[in-house]
C-alpha cells in the first residue's frame, strides 16, 4: 500500500525550541513515567539482569527500561504530514520535547527509587524489595540512582527526538544495527547450538563472551555487518529477489519447482546440522505451527472464531496415548503409532462433528463463547472420575513408546532431530491441505460464508455443511499435532491442554497474519520460538515469567498498528486498508469511475 | 396458457401482529417478466424473502413447478432454480469479481475436499467449467466486468457495476427464475435504460423468467408483461402496465385519496 504522503519540496523554517505543545509533552512525559514504574514493578529489570546483551554495557533487564524513553521521545515529536499541511523543518524543538519527556519519565523513576528506599509496600506489590532498589541504583546509593535516571532518561528522550533530525539512511542504519545486536543476543543459545553443527565455533567465540552476552568486539562486528547490509547487500538481495520474481512471471512452474526443491533440501539437511536445543525448539514451533495452520482454516478462511481449539489437540494427544501406551488404564491395545494415527483421525472427525454440530448454527460472539466452553468441557471430561478409567484422570497416561513409523523407526522425544522430521512431514501435509483447499470450490464457499453468511446461503451454499467441513478439517490437523506431542513427550496430562493453549494458537494466527500460510509460520516462529509456548520454553527462557505480559502487549500493539499481521493475507489487508487500495487502483488507471463508457482496460491513464 | 412456474397461494406473514402480507395470490408463467410495484412498506421485499426461503410464511403455500418450497433452506431454494439479487447490494466485497460468480455456482457443482486434495481429473475439469461459465456470465455486461477486472476485488467497483455484478452472480447459479430487487435503483437514466435492455435479453437470450421489484415506472413499462401492485400486504391490482397505471385504486395508493372523498 502506498503512503498517502506527498513529498513537499518546500518546508517552513524550524520552529523555536520553546514553541512547544506543552500539554502534549507533559502528557507523554507522565505516560513515560508510568511505563517506567510499571516495568520496574513487574521485576523485569531485576529478573532479566542476568541475561547480557553486550557485556558489560547492557543487559536485557536494563534494555526493558531504556527503550521506552527513546521510543516515547520519538513519538512525542512525530507528526502525521498530510497534503496541504505546513511542514516545518526539524530542529531544536524536537530535541527539547524529547528531553523534557525523558526528564519527566526519569523523575517518575527517581520517585520510585526514593519510595523503594523509604517505604515498604511489599504487601500488595510483591516485587517491592531491596533487590529491585539495588538494580535501579546500581548499588551506588539512592542519590546516584536518582540523578542517573533523570539524566539518562532525559538524554535518551532527546536521542529519541533527535532521530527526526537524522537523514532517512542514518535512521535505517541505526535501526538495523540495534535490531541486529538485540536479535543476536536473543538468539544466543540457538546460535551457539547452530555454530557447533556448522563447525563455526570460532565465529561464535569471536562474537560472544564465555559467560554469556555479546562482547564489545562482537557487537562492533555485528554493527559493521548491519551497516554493510543496509548500504550494499540489502540492495543486492532485493535486486536478486526482483529477478527471481520476474522469472517466476515467465515460467512459474519451473521457478516454483526449483524453489520447492530448495526448501525441501533445506528442510531435510538443516536438522542434521542443528544441535539438540535448536531441534527441540523447532519441534515445538512445528507443533504449534501445525495447530495454527488448522486454526487458520477455521478462523482465517471460514471465519469461525473457535476459542476452544485445544479440544482437538487434546483428542489427538489422548487418542494416540491410549492406543499406543502399554500402560494406559482401561483400554490398552498398544498399537503401533502409525496405526493409531488412523484412529486419531477418526476420533478427530467424531469430535469435530460432535462439537461442531450444535455450535455451528450460532454466529459471531455467541459461537466464540460456546467453543470456549467446549474446550474446557473436553479437558474436564478427561480429568473426571467418569473418564479416568480410560484417561488416567489427573495421573495422565505414561510410558508412551514414541512414534513407530511402519515398524522402520521409532521416533522418540529423546532424539529431537527425528521428532523434527516427523513434525515437518505433518506441517508439509497441513500446508498442502491449506493451499489446495483455499483454491477450490469448498475454499471459495468458506470465504463467502466469512464475508456474508446470509448472502452465501442465498447464493446456494449450504452454510452449515461448509462450516462443519472447515471445523472437521481443522480438528484433524490439530489432532495430528496432539498425536506427535504425545509421542514426543512420552506422557499426556490434562494440564497440557488448558485454555491458554487455545489462546496462544489464536495469537499466533492473528500476529502472524490471518489467512496466509507464511504469516502463520512467522507468527509461530516469533511467539513459540523466541518467547516460548504455554508450557514450552523459548529462546528467551528468562522471559517465561513475562510471557503473557508480552503476548498481551504484542497483541494490542499489532491490533493498533498492523491489524493484518506480520505477513498479511492480500485479501485481509485489502479489507483493513480499503481506502489505500482504492487509491492504488486509481493510480494504476483501474479505478471504476467511468459509469457511462466501457472499462478502460487500464490503458488510459486518468486525467 | 404456458407452463406455470411459480404459483403462490394465499400467502400470509405476520411480524408480531403486523400483517406484512395477507392472502397474497400470485403466479408467474415460464418466460414472463413480472413487475411487483407498490409504495414503501407494501411488503415487496418481504415477498421476495419468503420465496427465497429467508422468511417463513405464517400460512399459504409457494409452489415451484408444482412442488412446495415451504420448509426449504435458502440454499435449497436456490438449488431448485430461484436466484435473487439484493436491494442493498450485498456482494462478497473482498472476493474478486470472478470469485463472486464462481462461488455462486456452488450448488451446481459437487467436487469436495477429496477432489481438491488429490487434484483429480474431475476436480480440474469442474474448476475449468466453473471458471468458463463465470466468465461467460460476466461477459453479458460487455467489457465492464472482464479483463483485468476479473481479479480485482468487488469492492473497487462503481455503484452501477456492483448492481451488474449482483445480477451476474444470480445468473451464475443457473436458475430458472431470477428475482431482481430494484435492479436500477441509484443508476442514472442512461444506465437504467441500458439495464432495461439487458433485462429483456435475460429472457430472450438466456431464457430466464424474471420477477422484478422496481420503483422506476419507465423501466416497469418498458419490460413488464404483467404488473402486480401491492399495498399494505395486499394485492390491489394486477394486469398490463396500461391497465394498472389507470386503475383508481393504484393511483390512490400512490398519491392518496382526494380530499373531498376522504372526508
Amino acid at each position: 500500500m502506498s503512503e498517502t504522503m506527498n513529498p513537499t519540496s518546500e518546508m517552513a523554517p524550524a520552529r523555536g525550541a520553546l514553541d512547544q505543545d506543552w500539554r502534549k509533552v507533559v502528557n507523554w512525559g507522565l505516560i513515560l513515567a508510568l511505563a517506567l514504574i510499571f516495568v520496574s514493578l513487574t521485576d523485569m529489570p531485576e529478573k532479566l539482569d542476568k541475561r547480557i546483551i553486550v557485556e558489560p554495557l547492557l543487559s536485557m533487564g536494563y534494555l526493558s527500561l531504556v527503550w521506552i524513553p527513546i521510543a516515547l521521545g520519538n513519538i512525542v515529536t512525530r507528526e502525521v504530514v498530510l497534503e496541504g499541511m505546513t511542514q516545518h523543518k526539524k530542529g531544536a524543538r524536537e530535541l527539547v520535547a524529547g528531553l523534557v519527556v525523558g526528564a519527566i519519565g526519569g523523575l517518575g523513576l527517581a520517585l520510585l527509587i526514593w519510595l523503594l528506599d523509604t517505604r515498604d509496600l511489599s504487601d500488595p506489590l510483591v516485587n517491592w524489595n531491596d533487590a529491585l532498589l539495588e538494580v535501579l541504583t546500581f548499588g551506588e546509593g539512592v542519590g546516584y540512582g536518582v540523578l542517573f535516571w533523570i539524566l539518562v532518561s532525559a538524554g535518551l528522550g532527546a536521542i529519541g527526538g533527535a532521530i527526526h533530525l537524522l537523514p532517512k539512511l542514518a535512521t535505517r542504519l541505526l535501526l538495523a544495527i540495534s535490531l541486529t545486536i538485540v536479535l543476536a543476543a536473543a538468539l544466543e543459545s540457538a546460535l551457539d547450538d547452530i555454530s557447533e553443527g556448522f563447525r563455526l565455533e570460532w565465529l561464535f567465540e569471536a562474537l560472544f563472551e564465555k559467560k554469556g552476552g555479546l562482547s564489545v568486539q562482537g557487537a562492533i562486528i555485528l554493527a559493521v555487518f548491519a551497516t554493510a547490509w543496509v548500504l550494499f547487500l540489502g540492495g543486492q538481495a532485493s535486486k536478486g529477489k526482483a529477478i527471481v520474481q520476474a522469472k517466476r512471471e515467465e515460467t512459474p512452474v519451473a521457478v516454483n519447482a526449483i524453489g520447492l526443491t530448495l526448501i525441501a533440501a533445506g528442510a531435510i539437511l538443516l536438522p542434521m546440522f542443528l544441535g539438540r536445543l535448536t531441534n527441540d525448539l523447532l519441534t515445538n514451533v512445528g507443533l504449534f505451527l501445525l495447530l495454527a495452520l488448522g486454526l487458520n482454516i477455521v478462523v482465517g478462511l471460514a471465519g469461525i472464531l473457535d476459542l476452544g481449539y485445544v479440544a482437538f489437540f487434546a483428542v489427538g494427544g489422548y487418542t494416540a496415548a491410549i492406543m499406543t501406551s502399554p500402560s494406559s488404564p482401561g483400554l490398552s491395545p498398544a498399537l503401533p503409532w502409525w496405526v493409531a494415527i488412523f484412529i486419531v483421525v477418526f476420533m478427530a472427525i467424531v469430535a469435530g462433528l460432535f462439537i461442531g454440530a450444535p455450535v455451528i448454527r450460532m454466529r459471531g460472539d455467541y459461537l466464540a463463547i460456546v467453543t470456549l466452553g467446549f474446550g474446557e468441557i473436553i479437558r474436564l471430561t478427561v480429568r473426571s472420575d467418569w473418564a479416568s478409567g480410560f484417561t488416567g484422570g489427573a495421573q495422565g497416561i505414561l510410558s508412551i513408546p514414541g512414534a513407530d513409523i511402519f515398524g522402520v523407526v521409532t521416533v522418540k522425544g529423546t532424539d529431537p532431530q527425528q521428532v523434527l522430521y516427523l513434525v515437518m512431514a505433518f506441517v508439509a501435509i497441513a500446508i498442502y491441505v491449506s493451499w489446495r483447499l483455499e483454491n477450490s470450490r469448498i475454499g471459495r464457499a468458506w470465504m463467502a460464508v466469512r464475508e456474508d453468511e446470509s448472502v452465501a446461503e442465498a447464493m446456494g451454499i449450504n452454510t452449515v455443511n461448509s462450516k462443519l467441513q472447515a471445523f472437521v478439517v481443522g480438528a484433524i490437523l490439530a489432532s495430528f499435532s496432539g498425536a506427535i506431542f504425545a509421542a514426543k513427550v512420552g506422557s499426556v496430562f490434562e494440564s497440557s491442554f488448558k485454555i491458554l493453549v487455545s489462546i496462544v494458537i489464536l495469537v499466533i494466527v492473528i500476529v502472524g497474519g490471518m489467512g496466509r500460510i507464511a504469516g502463520v509460520a512467522a507468527g509461530a516462529l516469533v511467539l513459540v520460538g523466541i518467547l516460548g509456548g504455554p508450557n514450552q520454553p523459548g529462546l528467551l527462557a528468562e522471559f517465561s515469567e513475562f510471557k503473557l505480559l508480552i503476548y498481551g502487549a504484542l497483541l494490542i500493539w499489532m491490533m493498533l498498528k498492523r491489524p493484518e499481521g506480520l505477513i498479511p493475507n492480500v485479501r485481509r489487508s485489502r479489507e483493513l486498508h480499503q481506502e489505500e487500495f482504492l487509491q492504488d487502483a486509481w493510480l494504476k488507471g483501474q479505478a471504476d469511475d467511468d459509469d457511462d463508457g466501457e472499462a478502460t482496460n487500464g490503458k488510459v491513464a486518468p486525467a | 396458457m404456458s407452463e406455470r412456474l411459480l404459483d403462490i397461494q394465499k400467502l400470509s406473514v405476520t411480524f408480531g401482529g403486523l400483517n406484512a402480507l395477507s392472502d397474497l395470490d400470485f403466479h408467474v408463467d415460464k418466460g414472463e417478466i413480472v413487475s411487483v410495484i407498490g409504495p414503501n412498506g407494501a411488503g415487496k421485499t418481504t415477498f421476495f424473502n419468503m420465496i427465497s426461503g429467508m422468511v417463513t410464511p405464517t400460512s399459504g403455500d409457494i409452489l415451484f413447478k408444482g412442488e412446495s418450497l415451504l420448509g426449504l433452506d435458502p440454499n435449497q431454494v436456490t438449488a431448485r432454480g430461484i436466484a435473487r439479487t439484493f436491494q442493498n447490494v450485498r456482494l462478497f466485497a473482498n472476493m474478486t469479481i470472478l470469485e463472486n460468480v464462481m462461488v455462486s455456482q456452488h450448488c451446481r457443482t459437487k467436487q469436495g475436499i477429496i477432489g481438491a486434495l488429490f487434484q483429480t481429473g474431475g476436480f480440474k475439469r469442474e474448476e475449468q467449467e466453473i471458471r468458463e461459465h463465470g466468465e461467460k456470465v460476466l461477459g453479458f455486461f460487455g467489457s465492464r466486468l472482464v479483463g483485468y477486472r476479473l481479479h480485482q476485488p468487488a469492492s473497487v467497483l462503481s455503484y452501477a457495476n456492483r448492481r451488474r455484478l449482483e445480477i451476474a452472480r444470480a445468473m451464475a447459479t443457473m436458475p430458472e427464475i431470477i428475482l431482481l430487487d430494484e435492479p436500477v435503483a441509484g443508476m442514472n437514466p442512461k444506465e437504467s435504460e441500458e439495464l432495461t435492455g439487458l433485462i429483456g435479453k435475460l429472457r430472450s437470450e438466456w431464457g430466464f423468467t424474471i420477477v422484478m421489484i422496481e420503483h422506476d415506472m419507465g423501466v416497469v413499462r418498458d419490460v413488464s408483461d404483467r404488473v402486480v401492485v401491492l399495498d399494505h400486504g395486499e394485492t390491489i391490482a394486477q394486469g398490463s402496465y396500461d391497465e394498472v397505471s389507470t386503475n383508481p385504486q393504484v393511483i390512490e395508493a400512490y398519491l392518496g385519496r382526494p380530499a373531498e372523498e376522504a372526508s
